[in-house]
């Protein structure tokens, strides 16, 4: 299945990217899909565990996901 | 309630007149603004940006949450994106109440969670040149 990854900020500027689409197994979870990101170019300098929201919502390592879902990896906000 | 991620400036009165009612005693204002120095840096101004469709989300959740916990009938929420100069408002929270303990609380509860939890970044941009993401968890804080 598919799944779009959005960047923001900090982390946009490291990776190159605002977003990408990776591929991931049937019943992958957001910690096998962190292991997927830690592969792509300049995702060396991202937090072991980032925050991540799936689907707009703030979701854990253990979430799985489904074909289609957005997976947004979040920096330290600093709204206000 | 309303909250609401905005483009233009901030018009603090109109927050205040649409959250006005003859039922309220009391009115807790905040009002976050661009400083020119952080950290020791001379600062020019902040680019905000936000994961937009969750931020709003978030300060609308946020926003809800307080009328909850402090039984407040009016909690306004603007919070801008783009490009601010100097002394340009950020954020306004208006928070009413028919005393001045729930609206005081409810005015903090959102600024606090609103630091905590809503996607929204700043980079500021310094009198050198250079700019840099804000990076709270580095005691980088705003």
């Amino acid at each position: 299945m598919k799944i779009t990854v959005r960047f923001f900020a900090s982390y946009a500027d490291e990776l190159g990217r605002s977003t990408v689409e990776l591929p991931l197994a049937e019943g992958g979870t957001v910690s096998d899909l962190m292991c997927c990101i830690a592969a792509l170019p300049g995702a060396a300098s991202l937090p072991p565990n980032p925050l991540v929201a799936v689907n707009q919502v703030y979701a854990p390592l253990t979430s799985i996901l489904a074909s289609g879902d957005e997976v947004a990896v979040i920096p330290p906000v600093a709204g206000g | 309630m309303r909250a609401a991620l905005v483009r233009h400036s901030i018009d603090v009165s109109a927050l205040l007149r649409e959250a006005a009612s003859p039922a309220h005693g009391a009115t807790a204002i905040f009002v976050g603004t661009v400083r020119d120095v952080s950290e020791g840096r001379a600062v020019t101004g902040i680019d905000y940006s936000a994961y937009e469709s969750m931020a709003e989300r978030e300060i609308t959740a946020i926003a809800a949450e307080a009328i909850d916990r402090y039984g407040c009938p009016a909690v306004l929420v603007e919070h801008r994106v783009g490009h601010l100069d100097i002394g340009d408002v950020s954020i306004a929270i208006v928070a009413a109440h028919e005393r001045r303990a729930p609206a005081m609380d409810a005015m903090r509860y959102v600024i606090e969670e609103i630091k905590c939890r809503v996607p929204i970044w700043k980079q500021e941009q310094y009198a050198d040149g250079t700019r840099e993401w804000v990076n709270p968890t580095r005691g980088h804080a705003a």
